[in-house]
């Protein structure tokens, strides 16, 4: 059994260990917004946040998320959280939708971090999320827009 | 319904609008209620008005709460149907954008048909808001219709003294006023209009503006639901063991070390391989890779990349069936005085969205409920019915948010769709099954872009006029085969193969395409903007070499050119405009810089776009800006139409960067996003787009964004380096400053 602290909520999962955390929280939980997109942390739809910072999930053993604060898309509630998800609607960041919520999560920890990311922050932050339908150009203005509208 | 009926996907405007006349007012039973098959379109009858919605016709649906769904007969992979299609009803009906809810239809091709496929409900061809342009305002013009005669009954007063505004019915006169809902079950028994009279387009409240995505917000909180996100009661996961080589068969296999992993609960063989299921994807997909599978290979695949464009080469010395012919295009050549010749490679493309392949099925002894992004709704309803022995009517599809898909959920064989169903046959239909194929698989699948070879030569007389062009292409063809080849592969020619180059719209007086179009065992199927994703590129390419060698500028050599196709040229003249063309680059010490154009139309949509990029001495370079103009008729929604250019230009810019699907020995060489890279963030450029004003019908936006810029970038970097690209992708070693 391992204890889990998701966005908040305390969970005990009977799992092997080694059990990447993406399929802990897809499959086991039920908290299917974390995508899987390459399971070798290529794509970063899988990103989620330990501790506040972005992790692939799909390498992450659910073992060394143990005892972590682990947030989610579902779970993310915090004044930056809020004003990147209004940027990506107010510009139409999204497409086909699927990597998205990984696109969010590593903006939101670029932000909690970076309040005025330069272009080439948002590129190191940014680089490992990939978007096939490619909104990166609308995904660049919107972190811009988030970070305005932060302060 | 026979699948020889189905007609080409690529129809032209007139065809549209000869099929598109009348709208399917079939009024059925609401949801909850007795099922009745569609009624003749009439009086709603005292059935509707039981109920608490109001449903005018199959495409809208109004609640007593005010709310209206518009069903949408289109799957929504990202390019913008469930905001698209639903505008078109809002305009007509005057609803407020607010109340607008959508729903995904059925799959029933007699109501949700694609108009410009016949009996066949689908989505691709970019055709989704062109085939739907009438027909869902229609809808919303009967539904209008309908409320404004309720409240005119209501209120006793004339119907034409009505006015409707943002979802508010209202009678100035008398200042009463009812909202949509309040009306909705008395609208139900209205006569459905025979006729509605659509609004002419000055009069436009949402058509033309940027209403918002109406899949923004489940997108941007992890609520979209996806086929990956279905979770059904007793549900098993299923990950699949495939062929090595396209081809090969299953001769045996051990799975007793897969049922020793936790959570496995069976595995069982399939006819595209073994399956392993198992309570949750984790321990399924550790199971099958612990299976011990033999094949037999015997029949299999073995040729490499390699080997494929030696044959292509040879067979390209040799005439092929011809797709078009103007003048004599050999004789002219001949005579010329300036001759030119070139050959262009482009390999195996896979479509890698980011949701790898997958499926939902529960079946049952007379039942078969698929949840599915499902871009091909009737196709794969047939071919489950024949797999199950189920008729079509008993096979229910839920068609699901796509995570991605550029053509390869329209399968021509319902590949990964049966797989599943296959499964859940396996399992006697014991539990549902959700088959997940992992990127890999999905990677090593097949059914990608075809492997294609061209060759072009063209002649210039002495004053530089181009006076002959010659287009040979070499490459499988995609329909042969499949349901569609009766009607897409005439006199030998695929249509799709040649799409983009047949009709060159360049003034040549002599012109021969010809196509050779080889059987291999490579599974092909359609890719975001279908041929012209290989015929743009060579055709634009070599033209920018015939200008050059007519000594001409790339831009006005078109342009002259293009006297008879005032559509190619506006979008041409824009996009240079709005670059600059005129106006040198600024120089930067260290690089190379230069500006390339290219020109293509596909789907009815014209599209130009210049590139402009920086080349490093080492041959690496970045593509910094991208100026695209488009005219694809009426712009529905500006913001999704620059939206659909942006991610065009990305998406055809991963294929010349770096996209290549190659075989050794006929084996996959590539796995993952680590030797299939997709563009990434730094990558991609700062793209400007420009909207030709247009009051002619909409066409697609989906694919046509896509061929123009690998060629622009071709054209820019030789403007830069003096280096002609002439294979996709790009190698960037021939770039090198030695």
């Amino acid at each position: 059994m391992i204890a889990l602290t998701i966005n908040g909520k305390q969970h005990t999962v009977d799992v092997v260990s080694d059990t990447p955390l993406l399929w802990v929280l897809r499959d086991t939980i039920g908290l299917t917004g974390t995508k899987y997109g390459c399971g070798i942390a290529l794509c970063g739809a899988c990103t989620v946040h330990l501790n506040g910072a972005p992790v692939r999930s799909c390498m992450t053993p659910v073992s060394a998320a143990a005892g972590q604060k682990i947030i989610t898309i579902e779970g993310l509630d915090s004044r930056v959280g809020h004003a990147v998800q209004a940027a990506w609607d107010k510009l139409e960041v999204v497409q086909c939708g699927y990597c998205q919520s990984g696109q969010i999560m590593s903006a939101v920890a670029l932000l909690s971090g970076n309040h005025k990311p330069s272009d080439s922050d948002i590129d190191s932050a940014m680089a490992g999320n990939l978007c096939r339908c490619a909104t990166y150009q609308r995904i660049r203005a919107a972190i811009k827009e988030a970070a305005k509208q932060l302060g | 319904m026979t699948m020889s009926e189905i007609r080409i996907v690529n129809e032209s405007r007139r065809h549209f609008l000869q099929a598109g006349i009348g709208l399917t007012l079939a009024i059925y039973l609401p949801l909850g209620r007795a099922a009745s098959s569609a009624a003749k379109p009439g009086k709603a009858g005292s059935a509707a008005a039981m109920s608490e919605t109001f449903e005018p016709n199959v495409f809208v649906r109004i609640g007593e709460d005010n709310l209206v769904t518009v069903i949408v007969k289109h799957l929504e992979m990202g390019q913008g149907t469930y905001t698209g299609l639903p505008t078109l009803v809002a305009e007509e009906l005057d609803a407020d954008w607010s109340q607008i809810k959508v729903e995904g239809a059925p799959a029933d091709a007699k109501l949700y048909n694609n108009l410009f496929w016949g009996p066949m409900q689908g989505t691709g061809g970019s055709t989704a808001i062109a085939n739907s342009f009438e027909q869902m305002r229609k809808a919303g013009a009967s539904a209008r219709a309908m409320l404004v005669a309720a409240a005119a009954a209501e209120w006793q007063v004339p119907a034409d003294s009505i006015q409707v505004k943002k979802g508010v019915v209202s009678h100035a006169a008398s200042n009463r006023k009812a909202s949509f809902g309040e009306l909705a079950v008395k609208a139900a028994t209205q006569e459905v209009p025979a006729q509605v009279k659509l609004k002419n387009p000055k009069d436009f409240v949402y058509i033309g503006k940027n209403v918002s995505r109406k899949d923004s917000k489940a997108k941007i909180n992890g609520t979209a639901q996806f086929t990956q996100d279905v979770r059904l009661p007793g549900m098993l996961t299923a990950v699949v063991a495939h062929a090595p080589r396209f081809g090969a068969r299953l001769k045996s296999f051990d799975g007793a070390r897969a049922k020793s992993v936790k959570g496995v609960v069976d595995v069982v063989a399939i006819p595209t391989g073994v399956a392993v299921l198992a309570r949750d994807f984790w321990s399924a997909k550790k199971g099958r890779d612990l299976l011990s599978v033999a094949w037999d290979e015997s029949q299999a695949f073995k040729l490499g990349t390699d080997e494929i464009f030696s044959q292509y080469r040879i067979l390209a010395r040799t005439p092929g069936a011809v797709a078009h012919r103007t003048g004599d295009a050999e004789k002219s050549i001949g005579r010329a005085a300036k001759r030119l010749e070139a050959s262009f490679e482009f390999p195996y493309l896979a479509h890698a969205a980011m949701e790898p392949l997958d499926c939902v099925v529960k079946l049952d002894r007379d039942s078969c409920e698929v949840w599915n992004g499902d871009q091909s709704q009737t196709a794969d309803q047939n071919a489950i019915a024949k797999a199950t022995g189920l008729k079509p009517e008993q096979v229910k599809i839920n068609t699901l948010y796509a995570g991605g898909s550029f053509g390869r959920r329209a399968n021509p064989d319902s590949d990964y769709v049966l797989e599943a169903v296959h499964i859940a046959k396996a399992i006697g239909g014991k539990a549902p099954v959700k088959m997940v194929w992992t990127r890999e698989d999905d990677m090593r699948a097949g059914w990608y872009r075809p492997l294609f070879y061209h060759t072009l030569r063209a002649g210039l007389d002495a004053d530089g006029n181009l006076v002959g062009w010659q287009h040979r292409l070499v490459g499988q063809s995609i329909v042969t085969g499949t349901p569609f080849e009766g009607a897409m592969l005439k006199d030998g020619v695929d249509a799709t193969s040649v799409e983009g180059a047949a009709n060159l719209p360049y003034a040549i007086p002599n012109m021969l395409v010809d196509l050779h179009s080889p059987r291999l065992p490579v599974p092909v199927q359609w890719w975001r903007s279908v041929g012209s994703t290989h015929t743009a590129f060579s055709t634009e390419v070599f033209i920018d070499e015939v200008a050059h060698a007519a000594g001409k500028d790339p831009y006005h050599f078109r342009r002259d050119l293009l006297k008879d196709h005032p559509h190619h040229r506006g979008v041409l003249e824009l996009a240079a405009q709005k670059s600059g063309w005129d106006k040198a680059l600024p120089h930067r010490d260290g690089v190379r810089r230069g500006r390339g154009i290219a020109l293509h139309e596909s789907f009815n949509t014209y599209i130009a776009e210049v590139a402009e990029v920086t080349v490093q001495p080492d041959g690496s370079f970045s593509v910094d800006r991208v100026v695209c103009a488009v005219d694809c008729g009426m712009a529905i929604n500006p913001s999704i139409i620059r939206a659909q250019m942006e991610g065009g230009i990305g998406f055809g810019l991963s294929a010349a960067l770096y996209g290549a699907i190659t075989l050794k020995e006929g084996r996959v060489e590539q796995s993952n996003f680590n030797d299939y890279p997709l563009l990434r963030i730094h990558e991609m450029p700062q793209v400007e787009v420009h909207i030709v004003p247009s009051v002619a019908n909409p066409t697609g936006v989906g694919e046509p964004g896509v061929p123009p810029i690998a060629p622009a970038v071709a054209n820019a970097l030789f403007a830069a380096t003096g280096k002609r690209l002439r294979k996709l992708p790009f190698d960037t070693s021939e770039l090198k400053i030695i």
